[in-house]
């Protein structure tokens, strides 16, 4: 942990310096178009304009971090115009979604690692699925979703379930397979059932793939519960806002939606590493 | 598996249920105008007989059986959606049914052909070249110094877990609508898999292989030829795999937040506005094809260039 | 060890060589001061129990491990002028063959990134592969070979050199008894036509008997030579000579100087 730390810190700073640089250089010749020409200014008076503009083409990190306390803070926790709450809708997508996802993967690895034919004509229809941009199927479903009555929070759910199920149907199989023919051999010894089977030998080799397939599933959630909610259908969550600070050219709105985007996915990313350590402390130090 | 005799009539068997499967199939879809009951029972029929094609076929081990079974399932979906959706009338809005789909294919083809250019052969194909070709670029020059490896990998990790594709609108704003945000989308979606996967693949030799390389006072350039670059290549191609797919998925959403009239995400998103659900579901089947060709494509070039890794191996004895 | 001939370069010399393993309260001495002389042409044999340090003291010869202390000389230089000059073979525990070259561009790896021409090379390749009796699987890939035949190229890819020392690390450890013996006799042949030194590490009491002119017996914890003992059996040898009285007396003396190591850690 510390051997990386001093590493990734000084990426991260070079990576901030750059940011301010690369934002004078975009920002100068709107900002010095805006500076009073009669008065004569320096370069670091040309920067701070470039850092502070209201609608830049790049924004310095700090006016992000500011609007992004602001758009927090700023307002009471029921105004639409908090940002918490419209990254609370998409939280409540994504870990809606990722739980029907997580629920229809796993059954289906049941099936496909129980049952041949199932085994042999829908796991290639799995994989091909992968290679499919499902995405772009998102604002249909909802359309078609909002078409039959349903709208808010089930097509969005159903979008990010659909997204979320492959990767955990891939990664179970895979784990419900590991055990070797040796330990299944042994699991025949016993008379065991394909009950007994799946719950003491299948199930518990499959954890070391379910966190890594979740970690995956978590990503494409927050991006599938986005993706979302930007068709014009929708009102809510951090999608709606990049889409409405799109249109209104409000630099300022996308950037602290998508960083408060990305804050969501690595909160997800760190309650299953949490959950991870956990399994891993019960079971004595490992998967 | 069993006896050659009981092979052989297992082999006749399947290919009879699967046949009389699919012609009562096309007869269920036929009646299914104006004849009573006689469309779900024959239905019915068909269902059984296609199942109990298919469990024969999953049975079997041979290549054919190995490629019917998925081709004789995804037919069967195809039909069920069809009888279903016409059967039970569910509203066009809602889903149209493949054989509306397949007229508006047919309808539209110029359209879809000009989406297809717009999006795939100028935004994705040119983002996914910056995007893959830069991350590998970075994976080798980062690769002598260790402080920058421990440095930027663990963030490229992190980026990759990320809802880039928000970034979309901002590069809309910044490169216009034409291709060319499309494509800055795509990079930035690409370049960090990229990365990840490249230095885990240089970094995946074993201790005797480097040590064998050094017996032969190997240099740098020559351990990285010889050695460490085609041991990467399993996980190279990973990284192509995935990039596909996402360069696909960058590019139709980003086309969501503006485009000239053109594209294929500007399609998706307009034409389901206007409920002209059938070219939606068009343009979703030349993305899917795209998709799979795309996958297709590169791994066949996989197949090529890694033959000897285990993987490939074991597919090609069996 | 080779008083007899006092005007041979010793091929390997080893004075007073020591080798620590990490830093601090947590550092291992692998090696304890080792005197060693290997003779030109001489085939030693490194035995001893597993931890004894035998592999690390062939790993310090072919310079992939750094000496402590003492001195370490190769055909007279340093080990990392040795290995710079491309003056050993070396074999390890496993074929460690490149799964995307045939077998014939296994053999001339080292050849190429020697620098040297490609006909050159494959007429070198034609040569030791050979030697080792596998000519006919040149366009073969390792992974089509059994598991013997892929430690037989990578002895073919030892030889690529020309070098006039061969360095094995246990390199028949992983296969069955009866390809164990095909390769020993292979390679007892291999040394005695060629004038070769080799020096072998092995588990094997019999291995070491038969194939070595000299057998260094080495003790645990810290590595050390117990002794060394001269064979005398004669230079060529046949399998069948391992049911002979004189091997079994030389192989029982080795089992003994093992168990006195043993007593001593």
């Amino acid at each position: 942990m510390t051997k990386k730390a001093l590493p990734v810190a000084t990426v991260l700073v070079a990576v901030l310096i750059l940011w301010y640089a690369a934002a004078v250089w975009l920002n100068a010749p709107q900002a010095e178009a805006l500076m009073d020409p009669d008065q004569p200014h320096g370069l670091w008076a040309v920067a701070q304009a470039c850092w502070s503009m209201d609608r830049p083409v790049l924004p310095a990190p700090d006016q992000i971090a500011s609007a992004l306390i602001y758009s927090v803070f700023g307002f009471p926790l029921s105004s639409p115009r908090n940002l918490l709450l419209q990254a609370g809708y998409t939280a409540e997508t994504t870990v809606i979604g990722l739980f029907f996802g997580l629920i229809l993967g796993i059954l289906l690895a049941i099936g496909i690692v129980h049952i041949r034919t199932l085994d042999r004509s829908v796991m290639p229809w799995v994989i091909a699925s992968q290679t499919v941009p499902v995405l772009a199927i998102a604002p249909m479903l909802v359309v078609a979703l909002g078409a039959m009555g349903v709208t808010g929070l089930v097509p969005k759910a159903a979008i990010v379930a659909y997204l979320t199920f492959f990767p955990v149907t891939v990664g179970m199989v895979k784990g419900f397979r590991t055990p070797d023919p040796l330990q299944l051999d042994l699991m025949h010894t016993y008379s065991a059932g394909e009950m007994t089977i799946f719950a003491k030998l299948r199930w518990p080799s499959a954890m070391a793939f379910l966190f890594p397939s979740l970690k995956v599933a978590v990503a494409l959630a927050v991006t599938g519960a986005i993706v979302a909610e930007m068709p014009t259908g929708a009102q809510v969550g951090l999608g709606a806002r990049l889409l409405a600070g799109s249109y209104y050219g409000q630099t300022m709105m996308m950037w602290s939606a998508l960083v408060m985007a990305s804050l969501l996915a690595l909160a997800g990313l760190l309650a299953v590493t949490l959950l991870e350590r956990g399994v891993i402390l019960l079971r004595g130090g490992r998967l | 598996m069993n006896g050659s005799a009981t092979g052989e009539s297992r082999a006749g068997a399947q290919w009879m249920m699967a046949a009389a499967g699919l012609l009562f199939c096309t007869l269920s879809r036929i009646s299914l105008r104006n004849f009573g009951n006689l469309p779900w029972i024959t239905a019915g029929v068909a269902l059984v007989l296609v199942l109990a094609g298919l469990s024969l076929f999953a049975r079997g081990n041979d290549r054919a059986d190995g490629m019917a079974s998925p081709v004789l399932f995804g037919l069967l979906m195809l039909w069920l959606w069809e009888m279903l959706v016409v059967g039970l009338h569910v509203p066009f809005v809602i889903l149209p049914p493949p054989s509306a789909i397949a007229l508006a294919i047919g309808h539209h083809l110029p359209m879809l052909w000009a989406d297809f250019v717009q999006t795939v052969l100028h935004a994705v194909l040119a983002g996914y070249a910056m995007g893959c070709g830069s991350g590998f670029l970075l994976a080798l020059a980062i690769d002598r110094s260790p402080f920058l490896q421990r440095g930027l990998t663990p963030l490229g990790n992190l980026i990759s877990a990320l809802p880039i594709i928000g970034i979309a609108p901002i590069m809309v704003m910044w490169f216009g609508f034409g291709w060319q945000s499309k494509a800055a989308v795509v990079v930035l979606m690409t370049v960090f898999p990229m990365l990840v996967n490249t230095r885990a693949g240089l970094a995946s030799t074993d201790a005797m292989e480097r040590d064998l390389m050094q017996t032969y006072a190997a240099g740098y350039w020559q351990t990285l030829r010889h050695l460490r670059l085609p041991v990467a290549m399993p996980m190279i191609f990973n990284a192509l795999k995935l990039n596909a797919t996402l360069a696909l998925i960058g590019a139709v959403v980003a086309e969501f937040f503006g485009t000239p009239t053109r594209g294929m995400g500007f399609r998706i998103s307009t034409e389901a506005a206007r409920m002209n659900l059938d070219i939606v579901w068009a343009t979703i089947v030349v993305a899917a094809v795209t998709g799979c060709a795309a996958f297709v494509l590169i791994a066949a070039i996989e197949r090529v260039v890694t033959f000897w890794h285990p993987s490939i191996r074991g597919a090609r004895r069996s | 060890m080779d008083a007899s001939n006092p005007l041979a370069g010793a091929a390997v010399v080893a004075e007073n060589l020591s080798i620590r393993f990490g830093t601090g309260d947590a550092a291992t001495l692998a090696l304890s001061d080792i005197d060693l002389t290997i003779g030109q042409g001489d085939f030693v044999s490194l035995i001893g129990p597993s931890g004894c340090g035998k592999t690390t003291l062939l790993r310090a010869i072919a310079d992939l491990v750094q000496p402590s202390s003492g001195l370490l000389r190769v055909n007279g230089m340093t080990p990392e002028a040795a290995r710079l000059a491309r003056a050993y073979g070396y074999v390890f525990q496993a074929p460690a063959l490149l799964p995307w070259r045939s077998v014939a561009r296994n053999v001339t790896l080292p050849l190429e990134i020697a620098g040297m021409g490609r006909a050159e090379r494959q007429a070198e390749a034609e040569r030791n592969l050979a030697l080792v009796g596998l000519a006919d699987f040149a366009r073969k890939f390792p992974w089509q070979l059994s598991g013997g035949m892929q430690q037989r190229v990578s002895i073919a890819r030892a030889l690529s050199f020309k070098p006039s020392l061969l360095l094995m690390d246990e390199p028949f450890g992983a296969l069955d008894e009866i390809t164990r013996d095909g390769l020993n006799l292979h390679l007892h042949e291999l040394w005695a036509s060629s004038g070769l030194t080799g020096v072998f590490v092995t588990h094997s009491i019999p291995e070491a008997v038969f194939l070595s002119t000299h057998i260094v017996v080495m003790s645990l914890r810290p590595g050390r030579v117990v002794e060394v003992i001269e064979s005398a059996l004669p230079r060529l040898r046949r399998l069948e000579d391992r049911e002979t009285p004189e091997f079994l007396a030389l192989s029982h003396r080795v089992r003994a100087a093992l168990y006195d190591g043993h007593g001593h850690g």
